[in-house]
């Protein structure tokens, strides 16, 4: 039973990437790639991460994906820009990624091949994931927490000067 | 973990039910605070407006504009009713009474809400009306804003029970509701909550004096029948989640049953909802953006950080 959800969720996200990718209409792209960060979330459940899966579908397909959205609604993209798109992505600039990324799948077969049982079968609980966060692997994610601060405070020096910009401007 | 079937019908006519009796019982009530009567003509106390609304819902032109994008207009409006519908999984309306009883229903219950998102968004930006646009992006900045508070708010309750499961967390009620000792949460919860379910005060996606009505400008007949009861659907929701995490669920006195129970507080956390939409003004949409970040923000930390330091020091006391 959980083979076979597992090879449904698994070909509805290996899907929908590809058509993100293919699309020329960007808001299209858009709602392929939230669709194909739920499907993962579903495999996440199946291998017995239900907490990774709730926090895919919290903060990638429901806040990364809306700011996403948001960006694209601001650039406000219009049937001009799909048919430069289109025209970007003509048959001929596929071949150099498809070969590389065949090189790739075949790494990724071999590696498959040489370990018989890949997923452990265990549930793991919120809680294991917090005792792992905050115990073995806390430089880790002070670290990664330091980054999004360096991110914030950027943002914030840079929203600044164009908002005094504005204001001498306005007078 | 087993999903109970046989809760599946029974809830999911019990909110659609819910959120079409409310479109009346809100303007009803609506006059009452306001000093007017309100809808009273059609039936006894005006309870067949909600019929010739849906008839007249129903016979309407479902008009597509030729200038939108087609699929993703039409698909819209059913991500909020299914995002919303969704939810109800896990809200428990009595001991065992849940159609799933997740380990980790917070968690799904926000990821819920916040896929239900994408129909405002979505619509908006497929309506290709500039009303719509703004509408679309005021909405994805306030409910990625909202969010934020909403996740943090409940953490409290989390840390109180040691649990993401929501019949734990009503069950470790027992002794003492959560708004109690989370009162900061617990206010920040319903705001967040009503700048979710985008309702007045909070409605500036829609915002008819300066937007038309924003994102759903372009919609018509039952696919704007349909954003409607995803929004008095995410009414109930709302109240149903803060009665569960903060009023105690679906503990009372013996002599009513659990269920019934907590219908009341949810009912009674409803009329809330209106009293709050009757008697608010609309904030300025920069009013809104740095109450949540300046406000909102800094008091749901401090919250988190002192229930934390509180739990802590009571398990090193004991």
């Amino acid at each position: 039973m959980e083979v076979v959800l597992f090879y449904i969720a698994a070909s509805v996200s290996v899907v929908s990437t590809i058509l993100v990718i293919s699309r020329s209409n960007a808001s299209h792209a858009l709602v392929y790639l939230i669709v194909s960060l739920l499907a993962v979330a579903v495999v996440f459940y199946l291998m017995g991460a239900p907490f990774a899966a709730a926090l895919e579908v919290v903060i990638y397909a429901g806040a990364i994906m809306v700011l996403f959205l948001f960006v694209v609604m601001m650039l406000n993209l219009g049937p001009s820009s799909t048919a430069a798109e289109r025209a970007w992505l003509s048959p001929g600039m596929w071949i150099g990624p498809a070969i590389l990324t065949f090189i790739l799948f075949l790494v990724m077969l071999w590696v498959l091949i040489g370990i018989p049982d890949s997923t452990s079968g265990v549930a793991v609980t919120p809680k294991q994931v917090g005792e792992r966060l905050f115990g073995s692997y806390l430089l880790a994610v002070e670290l990664a927490s330091i980054l999004l601060l360096a991110a914030l405070v950027g943002a914030y020096h840079l929203g600044r000067r164009y908002m005094r910009a504005r204001r001498e401007e306005i007078g | 973990m087993e999903v109970a079937f046989i809760m599946i019908l029974p809830v999911l006519l019990g909110a659609v039910l819910g959120a079409a009796m409310l479109i009346w019982w809100e303007r009803r009530l609506l006059g009452f605070w306001q000093d007017r009567p309100g809808p009273n003509r059609v039936g006894p106390f005006g309870l067949l407006q909600i019929v010739a609304d849906v008839i007249k819902l129903f016979t309407k032109d479902d008009w597509v504009p030729p200038f939108s994008d087609r699929v993703i207009f039409t698909l819209a409006p059913t991500a909020i009713v299914a995002g919303m519908l969704m939810g109800f999984a896990v809200v428990p309306f009595g001991p065992g009474l849940a159609i799933i009883d997740l380990n980790i229903g917070v968690l799904f219950f926000l990821a819920m809400t916040s896929l239900a998102v994408y129909g405002v968004l979505l619509g908006g930006l497929a309506s290709n009306n500039k009303y719509s646009l703004l509408g679309g992006l005021r909405s994805a900045a306030q409910m990625v804003t909202y969010e934020v508070f909403m996740g943090l708010s409940i953490m409290g309750v989390v840390i109180l029970t040691g649990s993401f499961n929501l019949s734990e967390i009503v069950r470790a009620q027992e002794e003492t509701w959560f708004v109690i000792p989370q009162v900061l949460g617990f206010a920040v919860f319903v705001i967040a909550g009503i700048a979710e379910a985008h309702r007045l005060p909070f409605d500036l996606p829609e915002a008819e004096h300066e937007l038309t009505a924003g994102f759903h400008t372009e919609y018509s007949a039952m696919k704007f029948g349909l954003i409607m009861v995803g929004e008095y659907l995410s009414v109930i929701l709302t109240s149903a989640m803060t009665v569960t995490l903060f009023l105690g669920g679906w503990l009372g006195p013996d002599f009513l049953p659990p269920i019934v129970w907590f219908s009341i507080k949810t009912g009674l956390f409803i009329c809330f909802f209106v009293l709050l939409r009757a008697s608010i003004p609309r904030p300025r949409y920069d009013q809104l953006m740095s109450l949540g970040w300046k406000i909102l923000l800094p008091i749901t930390l401090i919250n988190l950080l002192a229930t934390g330091a509180i739990v802590l020091s009571m398990e090193g006391a004991a």
